[in-house]
């Protein structure tokens, strides 16, 4: 190809996002967490956000190492911990669009804690949790998201633990956007990111991906195509459904949708209110010096 | 970033074009099974890390829909709708 | 930098040490504080979130010690300025981040109000068992400074000196107050917000793609920046190269830990701070710091009573240890006593840099309450033998 064609050549809309300088990335072949970046790639763009102000917060685990692949202010932080940071980062700053980019087990086991605060409280930080049912960077450990049945490296002999429901757990603990999708739901992904981006409060998405090296393959389930292929059979998109009914089981229905979509002061919201109330015009605010 | 192997000459203009960073490639199949007209069929070639990466079969097939481009997880193919004198233009890659 | 004028109540208090660190919290410019309720310390952020609404600024009481410990660092890197509070069990709980923030080397402050341990301990009274704590705590190589108040007056003016120590090295600073120092009342003189000297953070004036948040300066400490900014950094808690990106291999290591150790070690002659008394002729000297070294002046002034040349050592800055200024003592003294509400923590430093040169001899204390002034005269005769 000449040298004026190549110049000519469009480039990959994730592209300007990567750290062009760190790929290619760790991710396993068939592993869904790449997925999710480009539809969040393509939401940022779709969204017009200005992305000086959009910063990246993830903890520890394969999709915590989204932040350190984005070309934005990105932070990889401790391991469960991306909630808390990001939440003093949002307080510090409210003209950042905080998104927290975790795995369930980061987000959800060690991080449970937070997670449910941050809801309580409606942080506005928007949660992106691919949930791939393991630990995968430590080698397939059963997560809290494991359905019962599955083999872990830590239940060698199948999870005996019920998971929890994401979605039930985000919507009783405050959130006021949560959805479920997986990774072959690329444009609800990228849309529901969309929406999230222009909503304000404590926003969730779980996106279930393939872990191809060791949850699928311990579980012989095939690798990444397979599981995109079990994703799109068996999912069924129930927009509105209770969150109380989506429950996940091994290789079982998968319930998809939007669940949640209300409106509710934001942590930042309720302190300014009740502050001002309370000191009238001596409140200052955030002097951010 | 390299085009697939060129083909015989169509006889009428693509309304989409894929590209391909070969060495990128990591021969999952996302694309291969999610493109809606099935114009992706991985190749025998090799690339450097020992994966079949895909190419576009039908020339005159790709809509430039970018679903390829949304699934891949390693950001190895994406496609672009290009102008056609006989199509309104539709607009954005995120549509379809 | 001038500090708001309401954030400095200029003038003469009665304050006790948790109130007067707040006010020295405020008094530097902190606007941002998370914590977690624990005795004895709690009273730091009751203060604050009652004083910084008008101030500007706020305090959120998040919901255990792992989310305040790392939620001042997110706020620090988006501009705060940020610190928390705590006491032994809480202080456990946030070594984690203490060590994320020494790795990413963001600029806060961690108070401990230390009370009896350990574990549970003794809440509601003092203890110093927290002092190796303090240099140790977190796993992997790092260095600290720590600063050790001995009345509310120095609560005050120290704070405002580890938010300046935080800010020049780019460090988090340990603040090591007592229960005593923290509950008792004393006068508190807060000057003019125009006398108080703030060092600045020492954010880049390079532009983005020619700044690296890692890579240091001529004084081994690198700018800061903060997020939104369109520098577009990336921190990690993952060894890393200047650049923040994750190089885990062992020559990136070597090179970091180097430079974060060094950054610390090299300025040590800087950051170190100590008062003496009646030091010049003494022949042995009594190490104490916080609560105890008030409680050591009442005994050296029996000693100096019964005809022994005794003096008073006191660290102001913990760490560093002071280890030039007690080999020098080391060599014309004929021992130290070192006075602490533990079992053995800052002896062994005074040990080392002594070198066997002169003997240490330790006043152990399990905590609960200050030493009798008695127990130490016993120790400094024995010294003087």
């Amino acid at each position: 190809m000449s040298e004026a064609a190549a110049a000519k050549q469009p480039i990959n809309p994730v592209e300007p996002f990567l750290r062009a300088d760190r790929m290619p990335h760790i991710w396993c072949p068939g592993c869904g967490i790449g997925t999710t970046v480009n539809c969040f790639a393509r939401a940022l763009v779709e969204s017009k956000l200005p992305l000086d102000k959009v910063v990246v917060v993830s903890g520890i685990g394969c999709t915590g190492r989204v932040a350190g692949y984005m070309r934005l202010d990105s932070f990889h932080t401790t391991h469960g911990r991306a909630i808390p940071f990001a939440t003093g980062l949002k307080l510090a700053d409210p003209n950042l669009t905080v998104v927290v980019y975790s795995g369930d087990g980061d987000l959800i086991a060690i991080g449970g804690n937070h997670f449910i605060h941050a809801a309580r409280r409606n942080v506005d930080l928007k949660v992106i949790c691919v949930n791939n049912f393991i630990y995968g960077m430590t080698g397939g450990q059963v997560g809290p998201t494991t359905p019962v049945g599955a083999l872990a490296t830590t239940s060698p002999y199948g999870c005996f633990e019920r998971p929890f429901n994401l979605p039930y757990l985000a919507e009783s603990s405050g959130a006021v956007y949560v959805a479920r999708w997986t990774a072959f739901h690329v444009r609800h992904v990228a849309r529901s990111m969309v929406e999230v981006f222009n909503k304000k409060g404590f926003c969730f998405i779980e996106i279930i991906a393939p872990c191809p090296t060791l949850y699928q393959r311990r579980n012989r389930l095939g690798d990444g195509l397979d599981t995109m292929r079990y994703y799109k059979q068996k999912s069924v998109i129930k927009n509105g459904a209770s969150t109380k009914d989506l429950e996940l089981s091994l290789q079982g229905e998968i319930i998809v949708g939007k669940f949640v979509d209300v409106e509710r002061p934001t942590l930042k919201q309720t302190m300014d209110l009740q502050l001002q109330q309370a000191l009238g015009s001596r409140y200052a605010g955030w002097g951010g010096r | 970033m390299t085009e697939a192997p060129a083909a015989p000459q169509p006889t009428r203009k693509f309304r989409g074009r894929v590209y391909i960073d070969w060495n990128r490639c990591k021969g999952c199949g996302f694309c291969v099974e999610f493109c809606p007209p099935k114009v992706l069929a991985f190749t025998g070639w090799y690339n450097d890390h020992g994966y079949h990466p895909p190419q576009l079969i039908r020339e005159d097939g790709c809509t430039g829909c970018d679903l390829c481009g949304l699934y891949c997880p390693d950001f190895a193919i994406f496609a672009v709708r290009e102008r056609v004198a006989v199509e309104p233009g539709k607009g954005g890659e995120s549509e379809g | 930098m001038k500090v708001e004028a309401k954030a400095v109540l200029t003038g003469t208090h009665f304050l006790d040490g948790d109130q007067a660190c707040c006010e020295g919290a405020l008094a530097a410019g902190a606007n941002f504080a998370a914590g977690y309720p624990i005795t004895p310390s709690t009273e730091i952020v009751e203060r604050f979130a009652s004083r910084i609404p008008t101030v500007g600024g706020l305090f959120l009481q998040m919901e255990d010690e792992l989310a305040s410990s790392i939620a001042i660092l997110g706020a620090a890197w988006a501009g705060a300025k940020a610190f928390t509070v705590t006491s032994g069990p809480g202080f456990s709980l946030m070594m984690e981040h203490i060590g994320y923030a020494a790795m990413t080397e963001t600029p806060c402050v961690f108070v401990d109000v230390q009370r009896g341990g350990p574990s549970t301990g003794l809440p509601t009274l003092p203890g110093q068992g927290d002092m190796m704590q303090a240099r140790w705590g977190s796993h992997g190589d790092y260095e600290i400074i720590a600063l050790c108040p001995n009345s509310p007056q120095e609560c005050f003016d120290l704070m405002i000196d580890a938010f300046n120590l935080s800010e020049q090295y780019r460090t988090p600073v340990m603040f090591m107050m007592d229960e005593c120092v923290g509950h008792m009342t004393e006068k508190v003189v807060i000057p003019a917000a125009d006398d108080i000297k703030i060092f600045p953070r020492r954010y880049t004036s390079l532009p983005p793609g020619e700044y690296q948040p890692f890579r240091p300066g001529p004084d081994a400490i690198p700018e800061m920046v903060k997020a939104g900014e369109g520098y577009r950094i990336h921190v990690t808690g993952l060894t890393h190269d200047e650049q923040g990106y994750p190089a885990m291999d062992w020559r990136s290591q070597g090179k970091l830990v180097k430079r974060l150790v060094e950054k610390l070690r090299r300025n040590a002659g800087n950051i170190v701070r100590y008062e003496e008394r009646n030091a010049e002729d003494a022949e042995v000297i009594v190490v104490a710091y916080g609560i105890t070294s008030r409680v050591a002046l009442r005994a050296l002034q029996m000693a100096r009573e019964e005809g022994i040349k005794a003096g008073l050592h006191r660290p102001i800055v913990v760490w560093p240890f002071p280890e030039q200024r007690i080999r020098e003592l080391a060599e014309r003294v004929k021992a130290f006593v070192v006075v602490e509400m533990n079992y053995g923590q800052m002896v062994y430093e005074v040990e080392r840099c002594a070198a066997e040169r002169a003997r240490a001899l330790l006043v152990p204390h399990g905590g609960g309450t200050v030493h009798e002034p008695e127990e130490i005269l016993e120790a400094i005769r024995e010294a003087a033998r």
